[in-house]
């Protein structure tokens, strides 16, 4: 959607990133209400934007995979584990820097992608999915009991120092919030950039047909080997963040319901669209952190004898609840997601006397 | 050797209720394409249901109960969620079903909670000698049932109207329906029936003893290992497929390191996955342009 009297001429115009000057500068502005929300809002706020960082990464990578080559993957937090483990062990053990750790644990993560990725080459739909399936068990299997010694398997976990930029010690939600904030923005920026040069054309015609795609002679095997890779090494790079931020690692906080759960970000998102994993992502942690208030409050509905420890069972259900009810609604009542009823809505603001 | 053959008796036994979850999944699957991802789920929500109405109106009333209920869970699930996605590409079914598998998880927690229901005891429990081999009765129970599940499926597939129309429909809605099959009630009994399945599966497994909870779904999940191994579009691939996740399951936990029962099965997946994609008794579907 354009503003009235822009033109595309050139090729490089329509898909530059910034369309106009009026993108430049709402993007500038955005960046300064970045730069100061700490100081406008509380610490509890400033952590749920942190958490909508670190997995907005994670499923921006996923829809690389999902939404822009049509595979399927239900691994992606096994592969944030990779991550999160290979920079945890980095810096504990090897004492490397945290900024040298964060890219380390990208190409962890993204070399066990692409073991797991390997099956594509012959398979398709639900086959893949339960290739990557086996990833979400595997994977925190060999951590919990290959090196026990070393990983700490599920007691007592491993204990991760937080992050140390030129000896600057990010361990308040401050500090870990601008962190967040300036590597999802360099990440979305790549990942924006992917998807506009020839290996983003290439891994939307694999998924728009990929015989198709095999007969314009794109090499299908090394395209999707290339999604699974950039998919994982986003993983990596979240999972990493997210250690550094949580301080303790258990391979139970890695487990296939959470991949599910980035699954379900995208698709309420919106496939296809970067914005639309952001999108999703910001929706089902809001909705999360309103299950937190809403739970306590129906808690209180509740008949006296009842309510005696009631109400964890109340707050772990809801939260389950709101999820799957939230993807089976938008499924079948707004399939392309959020990303496009936000177009939808942007189109009729611009149109306005003349949207229908 | 003993020990050997107790494990594979005792792997073949909990195979069988992989087989049967399997049968479920492979029933919807080639009815209407569609990977039930919550069969898991739907298993746990009968048996919690079951469970319930077994304390309200005693143990044969309440099984009956449970298993119709299933049955019309099936209907309204189909009904609700899948109808609505026909013509959708894969990738939205294989969504609404974990979303599904997540409504279900979520009833079931807040309904009754993540405490361990067991089921009145109507299969008499203990176990009886083979040769050397103990062979618990519940166990023997819940195969016997399992393989009579399976041979009943075999025979409505192969005589039934009803069997013979889910074939078709299998094979391309288009022409099953313009031969004047009525698609949209194969698709709404397919997953009465498959539901059905899962039901009668959670009272199997309420009654081996480990009884039922929101959280036990990891059974569903390995059902899928046995699906793909056996392929996804045959009813005796799901069966074998079962056993033999079973066994190799129990010899590996048993032999090897009691850990890897948790992951033999998706090891096995995978090594097949790589070696025969499609399974052992799979199709390998031909795709034009």
């Amino acid at each position: 959607m354009k503003l009235f009297g822009t033109y595309d001429v050139r090729y490089t115009q329509c898909s530059a990133i910034f369309r106009t000057r009026v993108h430049k500068v709402i993007f500038a502005l955005f960046l300064v209400l970045l730069l100061f929300l700490p100081m406008l809002t509380g610490s509890q706020f400033i952590s749920l934007i942190n958490q909508i960082a670190v997995t907005s990464i994670s499923t921006i990578g996923l829809m690389i995979l999902v939404g822009y080559a049509g595979q399927i993957s239900l691994g992606q937090s096994a592969f944030m584990a990779v991550g999160a483990y290979t920079s945890g062990l980095l810096v504990t053990l090897a004492g490397f820097p945290f900024l040298l750790a964060l890219p380390c644990a990208g190409l962890a993560a993204g070399l066990a992608g692409l073991i797991f990725g390997i099956p594509s080459l012959r398979l398709k739909g639900f086959y893949l999915a339960m290739a990557t399936l086996a990833a979400s068990f595997i994977i925190p299997w060999l951590i919990i009991w290959v090196r026990p010694d070393i990983t700490g398997g599920v007691y007592p976990g491993l204990t991760v120092p937080p992050p140390d930029i030129f000896g600057i010690r990010c361990d308040t939600e401050t500090s870990i919030y601008y962190l967040f904030i300036s590597v999802t923005i360099i990440m979305v920026y790549f990942a924006k950039n992917i998807t506009r040069t020839r290996v983003g054309r290439a891994l939307v015609a694999i998924r728009d047909n990929d015989l198709a795609a095999e007969v314009l002679g794109i090499n299908i095997f090394k395209y999707k080997l290339i999604a699974f890779f950039i998919c994982s090494v986003y993983a990596g790079v979240a999972g990493a963040l997210w250690g550094h931020w949580q301080r303790a690692l258990n391979p139970e906080h890695f487990t296939l319901m959470d991949s599910v759960w980035y699954l379900g970000m995208i698709v309420i998102g919106g496939l296809g669209s970067i914005m639309g994993a952001i999108f999703g992502t910001t929706f089902i942690r809001v909705l999360e952190h309103f299950v937190t208030f809403i739970a306590p409050v129906l808690e209180g509905l509740l008949p006296e004898g009842l309510a005696g420890g009631y109400g964890i069972y109340i707050f772990v259900g809801l939260g389950a609840l709101t999820f799957g009810l939230s993807m089976v609604l938008f499924l079948i009542f707004e399939p392309r997601g959020i990303n496009h009823a936000w177009r939808v809505f942007l189109a009729s603001w611009r149109l306005h006397p003349f949207s229908d | 050797m003993t020990f050997f053959l107790q494990l594979t008796v005792t792997g073949l036994l909990t195979g069988s209720l992989y087989a049967l979850i399997a049968l479920g999944i492979v029933l919807i699957y080639k009815a209407t394409r569609v990977f039930n991802f919550a069969q898991g789920e739907v298993l746990i929500i009968s048996g919690l249901m079951t469970t319930t109405f077994m304390s309200m109106f005693g143990i044969a009333l309440g099984l009956i109960c449970g298993i119709i209920i299933a049955f019309f869970m099936g209907l309204v699930v189909e009904r609700l969620t899948l109808r609505p996605l026909i013509g959708q590409p894969i990738l939205s079914t294989i969504m609404m079903t974990l979303g599904l598998a997540w409504v279900l998880r979520g009833y079931g927690t807040i309904g009754w909670q993540s405490t361990i229901r067991h089921l009145p005891e109507f299969i008499p429990a203990g176990q009886f000698k083979l040769g050397e081999v103990g062979v618990s009765q519940t166990h023997l129970v819940a195969f016997i049932v399992s393989m009579l599940a399976f041979i009943l499926f075999a025979i409505f597939f192969k005589k039934t109207k009803l069997g013979l129309g889910m074939r078709a429909t299998a094979e391309n809605h288009q022409y099953a329906q313009s031969t004047g099959i009525n698609v949209r009630g194969v698709f709404a009994m397919t997953w009465a029936i498959s539901c059905m399945t899962a039901g009668l599966a959670a009272i199997l497994l309420g009654a081996i003893g480990g009884g039922i909870s929101p959280t036990v779904s990891m059974i569903g999940l390995k059902a899928f290992p046995a699906v793909i191994v056996g392929g996804l579009e045959s009813l005796p691939g799901a069966v074998i497929g079962g056993l033999a996740i079973g066994l190799i399951e129990a010899w590996a936990g048993g032999l090897i390191h009691p850990s890897l029962i948790d992951i033999t099965p998706y090891v096995i997946l995978l090594f097949v996955l790589f070696i025969k994609p499609y399974g052992i008794f799979g199709l390998i579907r031909i795709e034009r342009v």
